[in-house]
């Protein structure tokens, strides 16, 4: 049998979103010549179709559908029903993402063992270990064409970059380079090289920065044995008698409800969407949603300690030019208790072009005091702070309450309070930030509260027992043995580093896990 | 920001007309203005001081339509942008009055509102920025003073024409990116 596939056809994995987790899942399965069906929400739009335009992109990729928002952070307040950026397009937040990949550092595998207990927060270990993530994260950087690994040169250094090295320097940092980035700096696999053109998260349209839309993907329909069905709305799982979920509820692009039998389901809609779905799902025999017998589906979301730090200069920076994220200082991401709070964080050069930065640097902000910041943009460094937060059992996606979207499906509202380490972590950032860039001659600086988020984790966490997790290590449901979930849901902690990297690793080693238990006939 | 403050936007620039004294947004935007004088209100139309533009309005008052392009400067204060990109900035406010009244109650009475609270002269009248910003901390937290402001981060740093006045560069695809037009050509580190 070959892709496409029939809707009754109960034979195939069935993997409801395409991006980091899914459409890696995909192509790996379907390399090993099993029968996948991607649903993706999202359109699908090839990459000479991205627009080098800040907003008229967000119009063009972002998922927008509705989303209400809760609890103490301030994006509820400036942006509530706004609160993750993240894409809806075959490919998902591939397409936008900056391209950072880096691997956990193996303590991180171990935040409980190594934090110890932290008031209010829920923390565990991975049941995972490092030394076993190893080769997968060989994989996927090869993979992915990570520079610094695998004999890739790094990238060259933009403007930002030399700014953020020079203040790096000054302060005595030691572990300050051009990153360890899913960006081309030489033609590899099919893709060509980095143009530093900016807009790495509006779609690379030179197709120099990884992603599944046209990497993954593509390789994956080649086989014969990748269906991906774009504008597929996943409504909800269903499961037979004995418990085994058997096929996966849709709404198609014309609104139509479609039923796809499936032998395997896999989540991979992101830490919002995964949970929503699983909720949905809840039936006389899962009453609380299925995966669900530890109550921790939809708990515990975590979407990274993050801010920024942007400063004025006296001469021009123009850190629009050349890639987004184009330097990170490491040096922070240690454990350190020392500091006043556990974990660690990394900081990273980020720009944004005018349009977002007069919504973002200080979101309902007016007068002179923004006016002022925003008249020196073309002198503006800037820097993104992202560091390990806390899983907190009360932060998380439930299912409105009333509100439904066109389909009847309860939207989500996503819940979210900073823990005291978190806050405490941020402090710490900015007042680090802020130093980089008064080192080389900082006129003004700007801390910057957190945006929308684009690290979405933990919402289906990975845990040894089924009481207090809703995955095992390979992503399987506790609860099912047939539904598993493959995106930054499962994340039992954050970490400080980017996750795309890690969910990809999962990804593969999830594959390997599938077609060897569907070999065995276990599932 | 929301998806919505864009939809507004991309509204804003696609409802003048040809001949008379209504400018469309590029036409209006090619015209010189001056900068920070007082803006001139004739018949239905709002002009600037040396008639280089002039914006007609439709369903606000020409006079409302005015005070909203002081209040847009006085929100977001940028000595080097012309008053034709604030009128730019707020002309999608006379255009969704046009189809909705409630929106023509929220911007007629927010401005009626400022006006009272500059007292004789009005809130246009109000000489120094820092009265009129006095003003504004007031109502800042009103559905009117939000609605204006929250339109105002798209409509105006949105137009392509600004970017320049802050060396915002744009797209940069269709020139091959930076590899080689300077992406690393800081000469003062």
């Amino acid at each position: 049998m070959g892709a496409p596939y029939a809707l009754d056809d109960s034979g195939v994995v069935v993997i409801i979103g395409s991006g980091a987790g899914g459409g890696t899942l995909g192509n790996e399965l379907a390399q090993k010549g099993i029968d996948v069906v991607v649903l993706e929400a999202g359109k699908r739009h090839e990459f000479q179709d991205f627009i080098n335009d800040e907003w008229d992109a967000f119009s063009q990729l972002s998922w927008l559908d509705a989303r209400t928002t809760s609890g103490g952070w301030r994006v509820a307040k400036d942006f509530p029903g706004l609160p993750a950026w993240i894409v809806k397009a075959v490919g998902g937040s591939t397409i936008h993402w900056a391209g950072a990949s880096l691997r956990f550092q193996p303590h991180e595998f171990k935040a409980l063992t190594t934090y110890g207990q932290v008031a209010g927060a829920n923390l565990l270990d991975w049941p995972v270990t490092s030394e076993e993530l190893a080769p997968y994260y060989d994989k996927a950087e090869f993979k992915m064409g990570v520079t610094r690994t695998n004999e890739i040169a790094g990238l060259p250094g933009n403007n930002n970059y030399k700014v953020l090295k020079a203040g790096a320097d000054k302060l005595g940092y030691k572990n300050c380079h051009t990153g360890r980035m899913a960006i081309n700096s030489k033609e590899r696999d099919g893709r060509q090289a980095c143009q530093q053109t900016g807009f790495c998260f509006q779609g690379c349209k030179w197709g120099a920065k990884w992603s599944t839309l046209y990497s993954e993907i593509p390789k994956g329909e080649k086989t014969g044995k990748l269906e991906v069905r774009a504008e597929s709305h996943v409504l909800k799982i269903e499961h037979d008698a004995s418990g085994k979920v058997t096929g996966v509820v849709y709404a198609d692009k014309d609104g139509k409800t479609q039923r796809q039998k499936a032998r395997v389901v896999a989540v991979a809609g992101n830490s919002i969407e995964s949970p929503r779905i699983l909720l949905n799902s809840a039936s006389s025999m899962f009453p609380n949603g299925l995966a669900n017998s530890s109550g921790q589906v939809g708990r515990n979301y975590m979407r990274h300690m993050t801010g920024s730090v942007y400063a004025v200069f006296d001469k021009p920076v123009r850190m629009h030019r050349g890639t987004t994220m184009a330097g990170i200082i490491s040096d922070e991401s240690r454990h350190d208790p020392s500091r006043g709070f556990v974990g660690g964080y990394e900081m990273e050069t980020l720009s944004l072009g005018l349009p977002f930065m007069a919504a973002f640097l200080n979101p309902g902000g007016w007068g002179r005091s923004f006016t002022t910041g925003l008249d020196n943009y073309e002198k503006m460094a800037g820097m993104w702070l992202v560091g390990e937060d806390m899983p907190q059992e009360q932060n998380g996606v439930t299912l409105h309450k009333e509100k439904k979207d066109k389909y009847g499906m309860p939207i989500p509202n996503v819940a979210f309070t900073d823990h005291a380490n978190d806050i405490a972590m941020r402090n710490h950032a900015y007042k680090q930030g802020m130093a980089v860039y008064q080192a080389v001659g900082a006129i003004r600086t700007f801390p910057t509260p957190p945006y929308p988020s684009t690290h979405n984790l933990g919402t289906n966490r990975m845990s040894d027992k089924a009481r207090d997790g809703v995955v095992n290590k390979w992503g399987q449901t506790h609860d099912i043995k047939n539904l598993f979930v493959s995106d930054g849901s499962q994340f039992t902690t954050g970490a400080a580093e980017n996750p795309t990297l890690t969910i990809v690793a999962l990804a593969i080693r999830q594959a390997d896990y599938i077609a060897k238990a569907m070999g065995a006939k276990e599932i | 920001m929301s998806s919505h403050d864009h939809h507004d936007h991309d509204h804003h620039h696609h409802h003048d007309h040809d001949g008379g004294p209504r400018l469309s947004r590029r036409e209006l935007i090619q015209q010189s203005g001056l900068i920070g004088a007082a803006l001139l209100v004739s018949g239905s139309a709002v002009m600037s001081p040396d008639r280089a533009w002039a914006m007609e309005t439709t369903a606000l008052k020409p006079d409302t339509m005015a005070t909203l392009i002081q209040l847009a400067r006085d929100i977001y204060p940028h000595d080097h942008v012309a008053d034709k990109f604030y009128a730019v900035a707020v002309k999608g406010h006379d255009t969704k009055a046009g189809t909705d009244a409630a929106h023509k109650d929220l911007i007629e009475q927010g401005i009626a509102d400022l006006d009272k609270r500059a007292g004789a002269g009005g809130y246009r009248g109000l000489g120094w920025e820092e009265e009129r910003v006095a003003i504004l901390r007031q109502i800042e937290a009103t559905p009117f003073f939000q609605t204006v402001r929250g339109g105002l981060v798209v409509s105006l740093y949105n137009q392509k024409e600004v970017w320049p006045l802050f060396g915002y560069e744009g797209e940069s695809f269709s020139k091959g990116g930076y590899i080689k037009r300077g992406f690393d050509d800081i000469q003062w580190l």
